[in-house]
């Protein structure tokens, strides 16, 4: 009887959570992708509307700018962060004085939301009197730095903002991976006459594929959800010249009454998200060492 | 690691300073700017330059900030969003912290056949992009009646962050010896008594890392903040956001910092002190195993 009861015990433990967290993430999934092929606007309905949204997303100029920004956005802030994030962990590990002060500062940034990243960046790049009039005070009367109110340049601000952000993780990231580096393999290609930069390049960077591989997985997920930052910076603004895929689903859902053709926009995002994570997960799971 | 040589000559260690202090003038920058511009008056930001240091410690702006700039319609400041934030992480936190404990000593000392693969199928939580649940987690928050309330945020904030605290759990308890369990179990242990006296006293560190991301994570949250609350419930990422982009004639650039500080103070304040499980945390969440 107690036996039974025992076997039993840890499945009843977990069962809430199954129970709760499929109904979470693929109960709502599949709801979503419902709403998507209706024609909702402000209330959802359930009206069956084939793939309509769908075709009529994929005509809207607005969505193509969402997805022309998500790809500089997302380019710009996982490369920015990845190149940062490397040659400072690299630095760092040069037995540094104070290191343990350097690299704090540089994490610090990513314990803060986006929305404080967001509203203090829109104070520094303000053309009025951030950056640019700083830089005229300074007797550079020509400098010109207005990207953020300029059509073309303010999704780039939103990189500088994310990468300030971000930066400090991927070389959270790569100096753990640094650190598991067996030391003697380094010493061996010294023995050998190799010189150090080349050791480096070809020995030390090689090594570090698997930590380079989930930063860039982590830095692209966080790119495709990227919402707070866009909305505190830019608001998807001038105009909509910053929206990304997110800010498009909020102001398509949200606010103008769109439900359908937001919940289509959802359903794009997690195809994206989808293709990039699911075969890392199932490498990740597959070739667990430790797995019992 | 010691005995690991020097990249560079002498004369490059130079240049590797130069380069880390400049760096770090990129990431401190911003925050100094932040500090300075919110103990200025308007008058002091429109004349001076954006590095000067303020003329006095004037603090009105931070007064401002906290208990009477606009935010929209009303203008309590940030307060009643802090509260709303404070009234929100406690439970979530806590919550969704033994939640995962649990699911987590589960998955790894009590594994069942397919509890891998249930697991496996939970952690797409983690990557999941959250818009695909806005729309009809807002119907179901409806029909509990929890729609724009606190505790319809401490729901959400729950399950969103369920995935993420058994994946810590798991994966820590993974690395409890098999027989230490097992020598239990031998002498009659049951579920529960293995829990609070085996696996629980091991924990501390474990708990650390998931309380820290937990409130990181829930704190700093804007999107279901502004998707599932009400004007009564509204998180302080949401007050910090309509505070700062409030279209008044005159932006008031020192309240806008003032304000962005304190919504950003308590999370900093626990990365200073407890880094170390806030860094666990992030590198645990991007390399399983």
């Amino acid at each position: 009887m107690k036996n039974s009861f025992e076997t039993w015990l840890p499945k009843l433990v977990v069962t809430p959570a199954f129970v709760l967290g499929f109904a979470f993430i693929y109960g709502l999934m599949v709801w979503n992708g419902v709403l998507s092929l209706t024609s909702s606007r402000m209330l959802p309905n359930y009206e069956w509307a084939g793939i309509a949204q769908y075709q009529k997303l994929w005509e809207m100029d607005r969505w193509w700018v969402a997805l022309k920004n998500l790809g500089i956005f997302g380019a710009g802030y996982v490369g920015g962060s990845l190149a940062i994030g490397v040659v400072l962990a690299v630095l760092l590990d040069q037995k540094i004085r104070a290191e343990g002060a350097l690299r704090t500062i540089y994490l610090y940034p990513m314990a803060l939301s986006f929305i404080v990243t967001g509203t203090a960046w829109k104070w520094l790049l303000n053309p009025g009197l951030g950056i640019e009039k700083m830089v005229r005070d300074w007797g550079f009367a020509g400098f010109s730095f207005d990207w953020l109110v300029d059509t073309d340049k303010a999704i780039y601000c939103v990189v500088i903002a994310g990468i300030w952000q971000s930066a400090g993780f991927a070389m959270a990231l790569f100096l753990a991976g640094l650190r598991g580096i067996d030391d003697s393999i380094i010493k061996a290609a010294q023995v050998d006459g190799a010189s150090l930069p080349r050791i480096y390049w070809r020995i030390v960077l090689p090594a570090l594929r698997p930590v380079f591989f989930s930063t860039l997985m982590v830095l692209s997920h966080l790119a495709i959800k990227s919402f707070d930052l866009v909305m505190a910076l830019t608001a998807g603004g001038p105009g909509y010249a910053t929206d990304v895929p997110a800010t498009f689903m909020y102001t398509m859902s949200f606010s103008r009454g769109q439900i359908g053709l937001g919940a289509a926009s959802a359903t794009m995002m997690l195809a994206t998200v989808a293709a990039l994570v699911i075969p890392y997960l199932y490498s990740e799971l597959r070739n667990k060492p430790h797995d019992r | 690691m010691t005995a690991k040589p020097h990249l560079f000559p002498l004369v490059g260690r130079l240049l590797v300073y130069a380069v880390l202090v400049l760096a770090s003038v990129f990431f401190l920058l911003p925050l100094y700017a932040m500090l300075v511009t919110s103990f200025k008056d308007a008058q002091e930001i429109r004349a001076g330059s954006l590095l000067a240091l303020p003329h006095s410690l004037n603090a009105a702006a931070w007064s401002t900030a906290w208990s009477s700039a606009c935010t929209g319609v009303d203008c309590q400041g940030l307060r009643p969003f802090f509260w709303n934030s404070v009234w929100m992480v406690v439970p979530a936190v806590a919550i969704s912290t033994v939640w995962g404990a649990l699911n987590g000593y589960v998955l790894s000392l009590w594994k069942f056949r397919g509890s891998d693969t249930l697991f496996g199928l939970l952690l797409f939580g983690v990557f999941m992009p959250y818009q695909v649940v806005l729309l009809p987690m807002s119907q179901v928050l409806g029909w509990l009646g929890l729609s724009s309330s606190i505790a319809g945020l401490v729901l959400v904030h729950c399950l969103a962050g369920l995935a993420g605290t058994t994946l810590f759990f798991r994966n820590y308890y993974a690395a409890i010896p098999n027989e230490l369990v097992n020598a239990a179990r031998m002498d009659g242990a049951g579920f529960w008594q293995i829990f609070w006296r085996i696996v629980l006293p091991l924990s501390t560190p474990i708990v650390m890392v998931a309380l820290i991301w937990q409130f990181t994570n829930i704190w700093n949250d804007f999107l279901f903040g502004v998707v599932f609350s009400g004007t009564e419930s509204k998180p302080i990422t949401v007050g910090l956001n309509n505070l700062a982009n409030t279209s008044s004639s005159v932006k008031a650039y020192n309240v806008d910092m003032a304000a962005a500080i304190i919504a950003g103070l308590p999370t900093m304040v626990i990365y200073v002190l407890a880094g170390q499980f806030f860094v666990r945390g992030l590198t645990a969440g991007a390399v399983k195993g």
